[in-house]
């Protein structure tokens, strides 16, 4: 029977997952042991540009416990080409992207040659015994000398290192006016350059994949967020039938868009697996992901901000130089065209123009990081809303008020075309300002400077949106996205009255067991205890575009909410044929459907056993209340929000120490507000990482010198302020749960603020950037520390 | 070579590689893969487990060093269906997100609190510093902590994981409120 249930939307439920992953009983990929399993290792090429001029496996396939070694020019005929889904413009230079190379090495890192042994250690063994000869071919680095007319080719056939360029420009696209003008009348015209640095994802869990061939069935388990786009994808490029392929997704060590990928990685297990026809794992360690994850973000901004003495803004252009590294991954190509439609941020903005160039160069290739192309575009705008406030002595955040849209204009459409459903950035405005002590900051600020205090406080402001619940599919095409943006959920009755929840999203941290269940146990009525979901497993759960862009509960959440309300849509007439009234006279709520001024009721869970049995039902009824849905949103939503940071700065050792960090973001409807300021955490400490501590670095061969743990820096506990956060709820009007989004908005938000409170701090010193990561040697280095 | 280890409360006895990593011999050689590996440089801390009752990072021991000693790891917490304490912390305070660094990171606050069962956040972050974690930012992890040791005093530590009717029913008190 049903009892009266609390709303679970908006509950703080502790997690369902949490119990198997606290007690050490998780599923991770590289947990798996099947029967007969062998275990494959990748030789992986120490050069950055290199013809393979020989390789001897002879000695490798000696060693104890070697089953196979195999090279590129093995696989060539079988491996395909890697696939790109995003096609960004029609003359887009897209080479070969073979999974182990074959005569041309492009970057240090890829795969030259890979055993199979008995043993992990065995196979690792095995690597040092290849012998192989490289002819070194010149290198390409430097983005910003990629393009001459003398420089070393990546891919020669393309007779450029130049993948693309794609341009938007607002006067062309009927959503503003032409820049040009604009800036040539300005009375304030400010141009700066910045650096987005290169970052490697750094989830906790190594990438690992496993597949079992049995016949002509082939079943992977890959440590993957896409294991719906992996199977079709593998089908693509493998000729391999999408039928007779099954992906899992077992519990996932998160992504943050670093396992959004469909990597060589999984297609050389498969080959090996389906060679041998044994099952093979590979797990990757540390070094190898650090070198052969994809990278992200990368590129060089050029922006020009154009405005009146009042701090008006009249037109924003941008030039990006986007290092897209040696090949093109699932995304690569259409990352930092995300960003084009967030560059102009929260603020109505005249005239727009957005170029973007993207370059081949001899490094592991960028795709999605957390946020792809959005916090990177919320970084050239928050930067420069402080440069404009320092260029006109305006307070940062009166500069922004001056700009930003008003509560009262939404639906707001922007100069980069987008329909902005809500917000209100007054409002989170003046939550986040009172929490932080914003005036006492500032007086304190000026205390210091006075008293020429070597410790130095900058504040930094970050008045973010994004785009998020990727999306509506229209618009992903419009775009030459190769797929669409719904998702899909189904609901199964079970005879007990239980529910099972299949979704097509794919969790890997995100804590959609929790958040789901909470959606449906509301919906239907049912305890949250009774609520399974499933999810990652093709064969349980055939349709998916899976997780990422902050998507699940914009997009997903929702598909599982329409499934409910068509079960309800179903058991109805059987209510009523059960309570002997019309269906028109019922009431449901609280998992009852009652026939409306009486007291007779009967329970969801009754009228899914009285369907089980079929004993009595409407007549031509077909036994099942089981449904499923497909959302397909007709626009993305967008979170919004003010992030303040406080930062020290010691001008005799240039090191920074976040002082306080406050946010108060607004991602619409909350279903769970325990995981969403988990979301929250997560995104502004990713965000302050990039900031402060990430970057991947290449020296002048090529050589990853960031390759471990050890030189890559990720921050400890100890490196850490405890975050404010507080939130505004605006609903999203795009979808019925009103939900917007917060995986990445934390991330989007917190770099500008950071940076921006570390200039600020110095700017009296003549400084006016510095670059990320903001290093001790850096800000020293700024403030005039050595000269 | 031969190692005999005693592993959350059972003994075993292998032959091994010398080479062998203690993490590697849980995982593959016992099953024991609650315990996992994040990194190969020793800075993640994904992989830390008990010896003799002190913190250790798995990935960093060989096998053969630990021998006739005992090794405690995150699948041997809970007992008798009841989680310890710092388990149950992680879960009540949203300690964790994907999971991967929580066998390390419950197995370090453990260790941390039996050396300072009354810990300020300073200390707690501090000592944390051995492992890392992508999804959390480390917050709620610090809350996790802070309240475990509300939960806990007088300490856990050794105590709390010997097998022992006395230390268990200790451990049950210490976690009530679950």
């Amino acid at each position: 029977m049903t009892a009266a249930v609390e709303a679970e939307v908006g509950r703080a439920r502790r997690r369902k997952e949490d119990a198997r992953l606290i007690t050490g009983r998780t599923r991770w990929t590289d947990n798996l042991t099947l029967p007969g399993m062998l275990h494959l290792a990748i030789l992986r090429s120490p050069v950055a540009h290199a013809r393979i001029a020989a390789v001897d496996t002879s000695a490798a396939e000696a060693m104890p416990g070697v089953l196979a070694v195999l090279t590129g020019v093995d696989l060539a005929k079988e491996q395909g080409s890697m696939g790109c889904a995003w096609p960004v413009t029609p003359d887009m230079a897209a080479p070969q992207h073979p999974a182990m190379a074959v005569d041309t090495v492009r970057y240090a890192g890829e795969a030259v040659a890979l055993v199979v042994a008995a043993s992990a250690y065995q196979a690792r063994d095995a690597l040092d015994a290849i012998d192989v000869e490289y002819a070194d071919l010149p290198v390409v680095l430097d983005v910003t000398r990629a393009l001459a007319a003398d420089s070393p080719l990546v891919h020669p056939e393309f007779g450029s290192n130049r993948c693309a360029t794609w341009v938007f420009d607002s006067a062309e696209a009927g959503t503003g006016g032409e820049t040009a003008p604009a800036i040539a009348d300005a009375e304030v015209v400010l141009r700066r350059r910045f650096r987005q640095q290169r970052i490697i994802p750094a989830f906790m869990e190594p990438r690992s994949v496993l597949v079992d061939p049995t016949g002509d069935q082939v079943t992977m388990w890959s440590a993957t967020q896409v294991p719906h786009i992996l199977r079709m994808m593998l089908a693509a490029t493998l000729g391999l039938p999408e039928h007779k392929l099954r992906v899992i997704a077992p519990d996932v060590g998160g992504g943050f868009g670093g396992k959004l990928q469909v990597t060589p990685e999984e297609v050389l297990v498969l080959l090996a697996a389906r060679r041998l026809g044994r099952p093979v794992k590979y797990t990757e360690t540390r070094s190898d992901s650090m070198l052969s994850c994809h990278h992200g973000r990368d590129q060089f901004q050029d922006l020009t901000l154009a405005a009146r003495p009042d701090g008006t803004i009249t037109a924003l252009e941008v030039e990006l130089l986007a290092d897209l590294g040696a090949y093109l991954g699932l995304l690569t190509p259409g990352i930092p065209l995300l960003g084009a439609f967030m560059f102009n941020g929260i603020y109505r903005i005249p005239a727009y123009r957005f170029t973007c160039t993207s370059v081949f160069t001899n490094k592991m290739y960028t795709d999605a990081v957390r946020g792809a192309g959005r916090p990177e575009a919320t970084f050239g705008i928050e930067r420069m809303m402080d440069e404009l406030a320092a260029e006109l002595g305006l307070d940062p955040l009166e500069v922004r008020r001056r700009n930003w849209i008003g509560h009262e204009q939404f639906p707001f459409t922007t100069v980069a075309g987008l329909t902005y459903d809500s917000g209100n950035y007054e409002a989170a405005t003046d939550r986040a300002t009172e929490l932080f002590d914003y005036q006492g900051l500032r007086r304190e600020q000026a205390r210091r400077r006075e008293q020429d205090d070597p410790t130095l406080l900058g504040i930094g402001v970050s008045t973010y949106t994004e785009m998020c619940g990727i999306a509506p599919s229209k618009v992903l095409g419009s775009l030459s996205f190769g797929a669409g943006g719904w998702e899909h959920a189904a609901i199964r009755m079970l005879p007990t009255g239980k529910v099972e929840v299949v979704t097509g999203s794919s969790p890997h941290g995100q804590g959609h067991e929790t958040a789901w269940s909470q959606i449906v146990a509301d919906r239907l009525g049912v305890p949250f205890e009774d609520v399974e979901v499933l999810h990652g497993d093709t064969q349980i759960s055939p349709r998916g575009m899976d997780t990422y862009g902050s998507r699940s509960l914009a997009v997903g959440g929702v598909a599982v909410l329409l499934a409910a309300d068509r079960v309800l849509d179903k058991a109805r007439p059987v209510a009523a044929h059960l309570l002997g009234c019309a269906a028109e006279d019922l009431d449901f709520a609280a998992g009852r459907f009652t026939a409306r001024g009486t007291e007779n009721g009967v329970s969801i869970q009754e009228v899914t056993g009285a369907v089980f049995a079929a004993h009595d039902l409407p007549d031509g009824f077909e036994p099942n209340l089981d449904a499923q849905a497909t959302f397909d949103p007709e626009n993305f939503s967008f979170p919004h929000g003010t992030h303040l940071c406080a930062v020290e700065v010691d001008t005799e050792t240039g090191a920074v120490k976040i002082r306080s960090y406050v946010c108060v973001d607004d991602v619409g409807t909350v279903v769970n507000p325990l995981i969403v300021d988990g979301q929250v955490h997560g995104g502004v400490v990713h965000g302050i990482a990039q900031a402060l501590f990430e970057e991947a670095s290449y020296d002048e061969l090529g050589n990853l010198t960031t390759g471990t743990f050890a030189d890559y820096l990720l921050p400890t506990a100890a490196d850490l302020p405890h975050l404010v956060t507080d939130r505004t709820v605006t609903p999203a009007t795009s979808n019925p749960l009103g939900a917007k989004g917060v995986g990445e908005s934390g991330t989007i938000a917190a770099t500008p603020a950071v940076v921006n409170a570390v200039v600020d701090a110095v700017r009296h010193l003549g400084v006016t950037d510095i670059e990320m990561p903001c290093t001790p040697q850096r800000v020293w280095r700024a403030i005039g520390g050595g000269a | 070579m031969r190692v005999t280890v005693i592993v959350d409360g059972v003994s075993y006895s292998d032959d091994v590689e010398p080479r062998l990593l203690l993490v590697h011999y849980l995982r593959e050689h016992l099953g024991k893969v609650g315990t996992v590996v994040g990194c190969d440089t020793s800075n993640c801390g994904a992989c830390t487990v008990h010896l003799d009752g002190r913190s250790v990072k798995s990935c960093s021991v060989l096998a053969v060093q630990a021998d006739g000693r005992e090794v405690a790891t995150v699948e041997g917490l809970a007992r008798d269906g009841r989680l310890h304490p710092v388990q149950q912390a992680f879960h009540d305070n949203h300690a964790l997100q994907c999971g991967f660094c929580t066998p390390g990171m419950i197995m370090q606050a453990v260790d941390l609190l039996a050396d300072d069962p009354d810990p300020d956040e300073e200390a707690v972050r501090a000592g944390l510093e051995g492992n890392l974690c992508r999804c959390t930012g480390y917050q709620n992890i610090v809350r996790a902590v802070l309240d475990a040791a509300r939960r806990m005093s007088p300490g856990a530590g050794p105590e709390a994981e010997r097998l022992t009717d006395e230390a268990a029913q200790v451990t049950h008190v210490a976690g009530g409120g679950q």
